[in-house]
Parts: structure tokens; C-alpha cells; sequence
């Protein structure tokens, strides 16, 4: 009889306590962030869930960009999608292709009558998302741009000025071949080769990295990585490599954790690398300008983002989706943005973050922080500067990053290897180009 | 006469073997046809719409000189971990069989890497080769060896191969060590008495009986090498450097869930599925002969 009794209390709860929760509507918001980067996301997803009653964001943190996106994939085939889902500027072919699994985001907006001003985004990282007639598809979430990071103890150990200008790849040759002769055993490293050595560097000169305008005028796109410029760089590179003056770590941002150590002078690295940077060095750093070739192209154009954007997806009630709208547009204010953009080295998403970011004189306490936001809107971007936008991209980074490994190994020249990675990727844009007639 | 036990009546014998058809229908047999059903299809990955290509996608893959390049990674990276984890298993376990006292902490020492799942094992060993911070890679740079897994392919496969042997050495521990204490004494006495030392007694008499369990033991890891090991290689080289450690199954695994290729990766699952299939058929056929029962 007690047990019945307990039963039956327990029954009663359980059947009860979701009642008090029924008044707030849950979203489910999945991202790819953890340490420092989930604990500020967790902040911030507190403090709009703190601001209003209505909804209840819900984080979950489902693994890394690939792992992250996977998982949407599963659950959207299984029904059971998140509203929000991160996905990395990568996946961004994938998503845009997929018009049934994905909400727009500026049709989102508009339904749930929440604050929404396309204007209000930096051309530079909207232009990624955004559709060729102007509709913004996803919101731009975390974003950045390569940066060289110069360690000035390291530089002034192997007897080089480490105020020397480092604004061309020019003057970086010379630097290494000092930094060498000084005895530094790591002049050069690098993280996300493709993403900085050929995507970045082709939008920074200005030549196409693949045709139909990157991707974004088309699905039938070829690469255009083997052109002269990407060959020739990728040749000094491959020069360096073999000199010992660039130090290959591997595909991902391995090279982060010598550089942070003090081991090596120069780093081409994200400016998100900022967050990490600053609390493990210890040693004088400072952030310079992308070097580019002078001479070649219209460098210096401007770099292009990488990081992630927030899709909507589909299958949700209307109030959900208002829910969602009036979350973004809490991510997109100035306040919420000023600060992430401080906290993190992101770039700020509007342009009003950035200069708010100003006015609180953060960049003159933090010498370097803005290095990246002009680097990118230094100049209006061109068809071959806004962003790329091929299919199965996750895979053809693969494939160029099997080639590259070719050439700083020696078993390749860079013509080679970059005419391979072409050949290799073209299968693949037919492929997902069939995939998505 | 032979006497035979047999059921009366088809109730029971079904009820017995029906968990075990019901499990291999579920977890094998099902998903083989979806497999081969989505080989033939380029799905988008959200499945909102397929195409059928019929064997469109298989031409894709044999057409690629990559792919076929693979096989050959597999092949190599497959005798490689059957060798190098079923040897020092044979090894340990004979050690251990001729150890009077202490030999059960040995055996529960032997076994505990078994426990230890693949993708950890493989950043275990990543730890210990890492080219900055590795114990082993410092200690080989003493040596004068400048180890560097990320650019050289033979030490990224040597490291992969070792990451995938490490813990079935235990698995096959177990079962050479069980079938060593079924060797009869008297068989092996005998050959002392006539005067053989021990490695003589090994090999003519020792290894012979062994061959049933050697010959399970070989069908299992093969299959082992060719089956579960993408853990161990995304963890530690992620197929590179170039190709060099790009083996099927882990092409299947990449293309599958980093590229959202389904009809490709299904595709491969089938080829894979052909050719274990067809080694074992080679193994029960040729060496199956030379086993003795």
C-alpha cells in the first residue's frame, strides 16, 4: 500500500512539473564550441534567457564543426532538428542546397517580426551568406580572417628588429632567411594551410580560387587553384619547407600550440587565435596585417572569413520560430556583439559592434585587436574576394591538404601538386553537383 | 554406434538459435541491404531527394587512381597489424604459460589494453609520437632520429599500425594462452624425454596444435584491420600524410560522415564487404588445409 502511494506521488510529480515549464518555449541551439569559447556561449545564451520569459534557449555542445554539422544531418533525417544549428563557413554549400531542410534566416525574421536591419552586417562577412540577389540565409555567428602573429622575443633572440615590416611576403623571405641564420629553429608556421596559403591568398590578390565567381554564381564551378599566383607562392613556400624555415605541424591548427609555447617566431593564424594567444604566451606578441606579394594582382584586396554561421531549420512551430528570431536578434545587438567581439578576436558582425569597440577604447589598450577588421574591410570585395562557396568543401580541403603535404615533403612541385588538387576537387563538384540538380 | 542428442519437436531448437538470427538479421543483415540498396543511389545528405545512378557510383571509385591506390595502403596495413599483433600475443602467452607463480597477475596485466578503446589508444600513442611534446620522439631526438609522422608516410604508417596492434595483442593473448594450457603434458614430456630442448618442442609439436586457434585468430584479425580501425587513424593521422594511411574503411568512414557522400561511402561499404568476404572464402579454402584439428 505505501509503495502505491509512492508511486503515485511520484506519477503525480512527474506528470505535474512539466506544466510550469509548458509557459516557456524551448529552443534547441547546437554548436561546436568548448573551454573558453562554450563557456562564453553559455553567457551569453544565460543572459537572453535571463532578459525575457517566453523562451528558454537550450546549448548543447555536439562536437567539432564537421561533427557538429553530422549531427544536424542524423537529426534532421531522424525529425528531431534543433531550431539552431552552427555550422562552419565550409558547410555553407551544404546547407544553401538543402532549401528543404533550412529556414532563411531573413524569412525567419521577417515572420517573427523581431529587430532585423540586413544593413546593419559588415558586408565583408554577410556577403558569405547571403544569396547573389541579397537575402541573408544564415546568420554570420563567429568570423575571422588570417593574421600573421609575430613573437617579438623570438625575433630579437635570432638578432632580427622585430619592429621590421612584415607587410610582404617579400620582406618575410628575407625575414626567415635572418631568423634561420640566427638560429631560431621554427621561423614559420601556419594553421588551416588552405584556408590561409590559397583561399585567403587568392581573394588577397584578387584571382579566382574557382570559377563562377568562387562558387557563388553556380554549382557547375571548376578550381581555379592552380593559377600562376597560388603556384608561385606555394613554390617559395615549399622552399622554406624545405630550408627549415617553415615548419609544417599539420592540417588543422596544430602549429598553435608551438607558436603559444614560444617556439617559433611567426604564425599565420586566425585573429580568433587572439582568445588563446593572449592567456598562454609569455612573451612580447603583436598582431600584423595578412603579408601579401606586392606586385602580383591588386593585392592588397581584402581577406576573406572563416568561422561559422547560425542556420535555421525546418520543422518547427511558428512560435518557435519567433523564439529563434528574437535569440538572433539579441546575438546581432550592439552590446552582445561589442563584447563577443572583445572577448574572442571574432569579428564584430555589424558595424556598429565595431565601432562601440572603439568608443570603449579597446582597441588602443589592445594594440593589434583591429588589425583584422580592416584588413577585411580595407577594400570593396570583388567576385573573387567575397567568400567561396563550393559543395562537398570539407572533402576538397582534405584533397588539398594531401597535395600541399606533397609539396612541403618534396615529393611534389607545387604545380603538380595544385594541377592534382584541381583534378581531384572537379570530380567532386561534378559529384555534389548531380547530387543537387 | 554414434549417439545422437536431438530435440523432439521444432519449438525449442527455434526458440534457442532465435536470438542469434534475430541479432545478425537487425545488426547484420538489414543494414548490408540498406547499404547495397544506397550503393546504387548519389543521395543529398539531408535525404530529401535521391537519384539512381545504378553502378554509377561504383565507376566513380574505381575510376579514381586514389581509391584503387588504397587497396594497396590496406593491403600492407593489414598484413602488418596481423603480424605484429598476433606474433608478440604468441610470444607473451607461451612466457606466461611457463611462468609457475604470479602468472594471473600477468595475464590480467596483459589483457587490460583490450579495455581501452580504439580512438583513445590512438591519442594515447599521438601523445606519445606527437613531434613537439612526445616522450618517445624527445627520446629518439636524443637518439639523433628526427621523428616526424606528420610529413614522413612510413612512420605515420609504422605509428597506425602499432596504435591498431597495441590492444588486440591482449585479445589474441587470451585465446593463444587458453589454447597453450590445452596442449597435453604427457605429448610434450615425451619429446623432452627423447631429448628435444624447448624451442625444438615449440615448433614441431607446440605450433602444430596451436594452428586451430592460430587460424581463428588470423579470419579475426584481418577482418579486425579491415573493419575498426578508422578510429585509431582519425585520431592519429587522418588518412595522411598525402595518402599514405588512407585505407578503405577509412574511406568509407570519411567520405561517409566528414563528406556526407552516402552514395559513395555506401558504395565502398559494398567493395569492402566483397573483398573480406572473398579473403575468408581464400582463407577457409588454402590455409584451413593446413590446420590441424
Amino acid at each position: 500500500m505505501k509503495k502505491l502511494v509512492f508511486g503515485a506521488i511520484a506519477a503525480a510529480t512527474t506528470a505535474l512539473s512539466p506544466v510550469g515549464a509548458m509557459a516557456q518555449t524551448e529552443i534547441q541551439f547546437w554548436h561546436a564550441f568548448t573551454g573558453r569559447l562554450g563557456e562564453l556561449v553559455a553567457a551569453q545564451v544565460e543572459e537572453f534567457n535571463a532578459s525575457q520569459s517566453d523562451y528558454t534557449v537550450v546549448a548543447s555542445h555536439k562536437g567539432n564543426y564537421s561533427e557538429t554539422l553530422n549531427a544536424g544531418i542524423a537529426a534532421f533525417r531522424a525529425g528531431e532538428q534543433p531550431h539552431i544549428l552552427m555550422v562552419f563557413e565550409v558547410g555553407t554549400a551544404t546547407m544553401m542546397a538543402a532549401a528543404g531542410a533550412v529556414k532563411p534566416v531573413y524569412e525567419v525574421m521577417a515572420e517573427s517580426g523581431a529587430e532585423f536591419d540586413p544593413d546593419a552586417y559588415i558586408g565583408a562577412v554577410k556577403g558569405y551568406y547571403t544569396t547573389t540577389d541579397g537575402q541573408m540565409l544564415s546568420l554570420p555567428f563567429n568570423s575571422s580572417t588570417p593574421v600573421l602573429w609575430v613573437n617579438r622575443d623570438a625575433m630579437e633572440a635570432a638578432g632580427v628588429d622585430p619592429d621590421t615590416d612584415l607587410s610582404t611576403w617579400q620582406n618575410v623571405d628575407a625575414v626567415l632567411e635572418q631568423l634561420k641564420a640566427g638560429g631560431e629553429d621554427c621561423p614559420l608556421v601556419t594553421a588551416w594551410q588552405s584556408w590561409i596559403h590559397l583561399e585567403n591568398l587568392s581573394a588577397y590578390h584578387d584571382v579566382p580560387f574557382a570559377t563562377k565567381e568562387n562558387g557563388f554564381a553556380g554549382l557547375d564551378t571548376e578550381l581555379a587553384l592552380n593559377g600562376e599566383v597560388q603556384v608561385a607562392h606555394l613554390d617559395k613556400m615549399g622552399e622554406w619547407a624545405k630550408d627549415g624555415e617553415f615548419i609544417y605541424t599539420g592540417r588543422r591548427n596544430e602549429g598553435g600550440a608551438n607558436f603559444r609555447a614560444g617556439e617559433c617566431a611567426l604564425f599565420t593564424e586566425s585573429s580568433a587565435g587572439y582568445a588563446g594567444i593572449k592567456a598562454e604566451a609569455e612573451f612580447a606578441f603583436d598582431v600584423r596585417p595578412l603579408p601579401y606579394w606586392e606586385g602580383v594582382g591588386n593585392a592588397p584586396l581584402n581577406t576573406i572569413i572563416g568561422g561559422a554561421s547560425l542556420w535555421v531549420m525546418q520543422g518547427h512551430d511558428a512560435e518557435e520560430y519567433n523564439g529563434v528570431g528574437e535569440f538572433l536578434a539579441y546575438l546581432s545587438s550592439t552590446p552582445v556583439q561589442a563584447q563577443w567581439h572583445q572577448d574572442t578576436g571574432y569579428l564584430p558582425i555589424t558595424a556598429a559592434a565595431g565601432d562601440a569597440t572603439r568608443e570603449s577604447g579597446f582597441y588602443d589598450e589592445n594594440p593589434g585587436t583591429d588589425v583584422a577588421v580592416m584588413q577585411m574591410t580595407a577594400n570593396e570585395p570583388t567576385a573573387n574576394s567575397k567568400g567561396i562557396r563550393l559543395g562537398s568543401f570539407d572533402q576538397i580541403r582534405g584533397i588539398i591538404d594531401e597535395e600541399l603535404e606533397g609539396i612541403w615533403s618534396g615529393d611534389k612541385t607545387a604545380q603538380e601538386a595544385m594541377d592534382s588538387a584541381k583534378e581531384r576537387g572537379d570530380a567532386l563538384l561534378r559529384r555534389f553537383e548531380q547530387a543537387n540538380m | 554406434m554414434e549417439k545422437r542428442v536431438t530435440f523432439r519437436g521444432w519449438l525449442l531448437p527455434l526458440c534457442l538459435i532465435a536470438p542469434q538470427v534475430i541479432i545478425s538479421a537487425v545488426f547484420f543483415f538489414y543494414p548490408a541491404g540498406q547499404a547495397i540498396w544506397q550503393s546504387l543511389f548519389i543521395p543529398d545528405p539531408f535525404g530529401l531527394s535521391m537519384q539512381y545512378v545504378g553502378l554509377g557510383n561504383f565507376e566513380f571509385l574505381l575510376s579514381d587512381k586514389f581509391y584503387r591506390a588504397s587497396f594497396v595502403t590496406t593491403a600492407i596495413f593489414s598484413i602488418l597489424v596481423t603480424l605484429a599483433s598476433m606474433i608478440p600475443a604468441l610470444f607473451l602467452a607461451v612466457l606466461a604459460d611457463r611462468l609457475i607463480k604470479g602468472s594471473g597477475v600477468y595475464r590480467t596485466l596483459l589483457i587490460w589494453p583490450y579495455a581501452v578503446a580504439p580512438a583513445v589508444a590512438g591519442v594515447l600513442w599521438l601523445f606519445m609520437f606527437n613531434t613537439r611534446v612526445g616522450v618517445v620522439s624527445w627520446y629518439l631526438g636524443q637518439l639523433g632520429y628526427d621523428w616526424n609522422h606528420v610529413l614522413n608516410g612510413g612512420e605515420a604508417m609504422g605509428l597506425v599500425v602499432v596504435a591498431s596492434a597495441w590492444g588486440r595483442i591482449s585479445y589474441n593473448f587470451l585465446f593463444f594462452f587458453a589454447a597453450l594450457q590445452a596442449v597435453p603434458r604427457s605429448v610434450i614430456e615425451a619429446a623432452a624425454i627423447d631429448g628435444a630442448h624447448f624451442w625444438r618442442r615449440f615448433f614441431t609439436i607446440v605450433l602444430p596444435l596451436l594452428s586451430p586457434t592460430t587460424f581463428f585468430l588470423l579470419v579475426v584479425n584481418v577482418v579486425y584491420s579491415f573493419f575498426e580501425t578508422f578510429g585509431v587513424i582519425h585520431t592519429i593521422t587522418s588518412g595522411g600524410p598525402q595518402q599514405s594511411t588512407t585505407i578503405l574503411v577509412y574511406k568509407v568512414f570519411s567520405d561517409g560522415f566528414v563528406g556526407q557522400d552516402l552514395g559513395s561511402s555506401s558504395a565502398q561499404s559494398v567493395i569492402l564487404l566483397i573483398v573480406v568476404g572473398l579473403l575468408t572464402v581464400i582463407q577457409f579454402k588454402f590455409v584451413e588445409k593446413r590446420v590441424h584439428y
